[in-house]
């Protein structure tokens, strides 16, 4: 009998083009995403060499990173934003790229787009100049980031060099408590194993916790894969992912659908699979989390208080701790409840899909920003936007005084005109809390849409369980 | 790509856990359409104070780090985003070699397409050379990449590991696009393949 499969085994046996000697492969990509930020050197590197795209319908293409979240219709202010946006439109152009444009209803960042167009398919190999190409596992898809030169070898040869990476198993059983999220779930596997515990890992999400997750859901959890320090994550498709699918502009069209499910069923780890590393958590022992530090292993149930690097052993570890402790303007000891904040972030590929807004929308319903606070909530497409004002999420926080914005990454890396200053503290929805990463020395506590409702209702860190 | 065989030249300590590709290139310089000219603003943020004035503390701004061909970090080095404009920024200042406990593995692979040797060896070894590096203007260290040693003036040399496909390519300057595209016909036979196994991908 044949030797039991991983879901990771699996997908990557099946995208084999080539095995060198020494075992370096030559994988081939079903699906490209490309944004203006990490394409431009790689279209040149193309056009220097004389080379073609070799399969342009694989590839789409969306500026996400650089567009400003208000008053889009006048253009882009920012020459250098501009340049590198029309550079993308122009490059797609002329290598025949289907683009979605700044004023298209499906815009959005990235890995939003692509599951919500059905672009985003299990069994499939997708990358993306970005490392938030984790999202996408959501679905068992095999989906990493990768560098400018690996956009262009992709665009060229539609192919990568790769060596085949650990297998690890993260099992969630059990039911989250009250008030805790997927988010939650996250940012406390980060804790648990650090910021490079799935260094040279793919993870596989599994458990009755991760399986009762929406695809929203999933995705949070896929997406923050790589603050785990693996390059990929995946969970197992199912009906709820064939369901998610069903229907979407770019998913298989009706006889072919029902096909692709019947090889989709097949891509489950097998019973007996063997992974390098398993780690098993207990959903009901999570906490709605929130982090202290510039490393989003610096995570802590909300309960906590910030720690003391005196009582750190590791000495690198200590001198990090110090220097965040530093930088984030915090005192050992402070409970985190007690952390005054000036702003807050509801955005990101982490956390901006209509499920999410639903949920920061039901806390900030009859509530009012804090005063001296300013929240602004950034939907992650246009098609995210539109459902919500469907819905009158628009109104619910356009009421408790939230700012309503048009959709790309925005303040999760603060490349556009939304950006922290200099020693602001902020409750962000975002991926990554590192130094000056919403703008230079912002602070950045990361946490679930829910709580940064509750952070920004309160002034402070707040549990938003106290809210419910 | 630059080849990379043999380098010889100052090694910057930097004991600095999980630095990440944000601190290394921060996203106001990645704004750029080219490759180049990013080396005045590595490490921006920790190198020049908020009116850009150079911080005398920082490393790279210290005489003889200024002119370092190698950095040594700590562990989980360039985590973070995928950008590329990092191991540019690196070698635009003049930076080959970086020698840590561990890599994260984007910006690791990042290294090599730039003629960027990353070198990943034990903590203790490390913290040896960082020791070395602190020494300042005689801290020379050479990196043979051929036989895969590394070395300072008083110690016998120490052995790394490499992959050996990116060995060859790094010791011979290969652009990697070119060697795949010699498998052409292979990727045609995988594309006949899918088109009868998941024609809906082809649709």
């Amino acid at each position: 009998m044949a030797q039991p499969r991983t879901l990771f085994d699996k997908i990557w046996q099946s995208h084999l083009v080539h095995v060198q000697d020494g075992g370096t492969c030559v994988l081939y990509i079903d699906r490209h995403l490309v944004h203006e930020v990490t394409s431009p050197q790689a279209f040149e590197g193309l056009r220097a060499a004389g080379r073609r795209v070799r399969r342009p319908e694989a590839t789409i293409a969306v500026a996400d990173h650089n567009v400003p979240t208000v008053g889009r219709a006048q253009g882009v202010a920012d020459p250098e934003s501009r340049i590198q946006i029309e550079t993308l439109e122009a490059n797609c152009a002329e290598f025949g790229i289907t683009y979605f444009s700044m004023n298209d209803v499906r815009q959005g960042i990235v890995h939003i787009i692509g599951p919500e167009q059905g672009l985003t398919q299990p069994g499939m190999t997708i990358v993306c100049g970005d490392s938030h190409t984790s999202t996408h596992g959501a679905f068992g898809a095999l989906a990493f980031g990768i560098g400018t030169s690996e956009v262009e070898h992709v665009l060229a040869t539609q192919t990568l060099i790769q060596k085949p990476a650990k297998n690890m198993r993260i099992t969630v059983e059990g039911e989250l408590g009250f008030g805790v999220t997927p988010k939650d779930v996250i940012l406390a596997i980060i804790g648990n194993i650090g910021t490079a515990g799935g260094t040279g890992h793919v993870i596989e999400y599994a458990g009755s916790a991760i399986r009762s997750f929406s695809m929203e859901g999933r995705m949070t959890i896929c997406n923050m894969s790589i603050e785990a320090g693996a390059r990929a994550g995946l969970i197992a498709p199912d009906q709820t992912t064939f369901d998610y699918i069903k229907g979407r502009p770019y998913a298989p069209k009706a006889g072919a659908f029902e096909q692709a499910v019947a090889l989709w069923k097949t891509l489950p780890s097998d019973p007996g699979a063997k992974f390098d590393r398993e780690v098993e958590i207990a959903a009901a022992g999570i906490a709605p989390q929130v982090t202290w530090g510039t490393s989003p292993q610096d995570v802590l149930p909300i309960t906590g208080e910030v720690p003391d690097p005196d009582r750190e052993r590791d000495e690198g570890r200590k001198r990090a701790m110090e220097r965040a402790l530093t930088y984030m303007g915090l005192r050992p000891g402070t409970k985190l409840r007690d952390v005054k904040i000036d702003a807050v972030f509801i955005g990101s590929c982490t956390n901006a899909r209509i499920e999410d807004l639903r949920a920061a929308a039901a806390v900030a319903k009859g509530r009012k920003v804090a005063s001296g606070v300013r929240a602004m909530v950034v939907p992650g497409s246009g098609l995210v936007r539109a459902q919500a004002e469907s819905e009158g999420l628009d109104k619910v926080f356009l009421a408790a005084g939230f700012e309503w914005r048009e959709p790309g990454c925005s303040m999760c890396l603060a490349m556009n005109a939304d950006r922290l200053s200099p020693g602001e503290r902020c409750a962000s929805t975002s991926n990554r809390n590192f130094e000056g990463r919403q703008g230079r020395g912002g602070r950045t506590h990361l946490m679930s849409p829910q709580m940064a409702v509750a952070a920004a209702v309160t002034g402070h860190l707040a549990d938003v369980r106290e809210l419910l | 790509m630059e080849k990379f065989t043999r380098l010889t030249g100052i090694a910057a300590p930097l004991a600095i856990i999980n630095v990440d590709t944000d601190m290394i290139i921060p996203k106001q310089f990645l704004k750029t359409i080219k490759r180049t000219g990013l080396g005045k603003h590595l490490f921006d943020e920790m190198r020049y104070d908020e009116h850009g004035k150079e911080r005398p503390d920082f490393v790279l701004n210290q005489d003889p780090y200024r002119k370092a061909k190698i950095l040594i970090g700590g562990e989980n080095f360039g985590c973070g985003s995928s950008r590329e404009h990092a191991p540019w920024a690196l070698l635009d200042f003049g930076i080959r070699c970086v020698i840590a406990p561990s890599f994260a593995d984007i910006f690791y692979n990042n290294c090599f397409k730039n003629g960027i040797l990353p070198i990943a060896l034990p903590k203790e070894t490390v913290e040896k050379l960082m020791a070395f590096a602190r020494s300042g203007g005689n801290a020379a260290v050479t990196v043979d990449l051929e036989a895969q040693t590394v070395s300072g003036p008083d110690e016998k040399p120490i052995r790394f590991e490499v992959d050996r496909f990116l060995k060859y390519c790094l010791l011979n300057g290969l652009d990697d696009i070119g060697l795949t595209l010699e498998k052409e016909p292979q990727v045609d036979a995988f594309e006949e393949r899918q088109k009868l196994s998941q024609p809906w991908l082809w649709a």
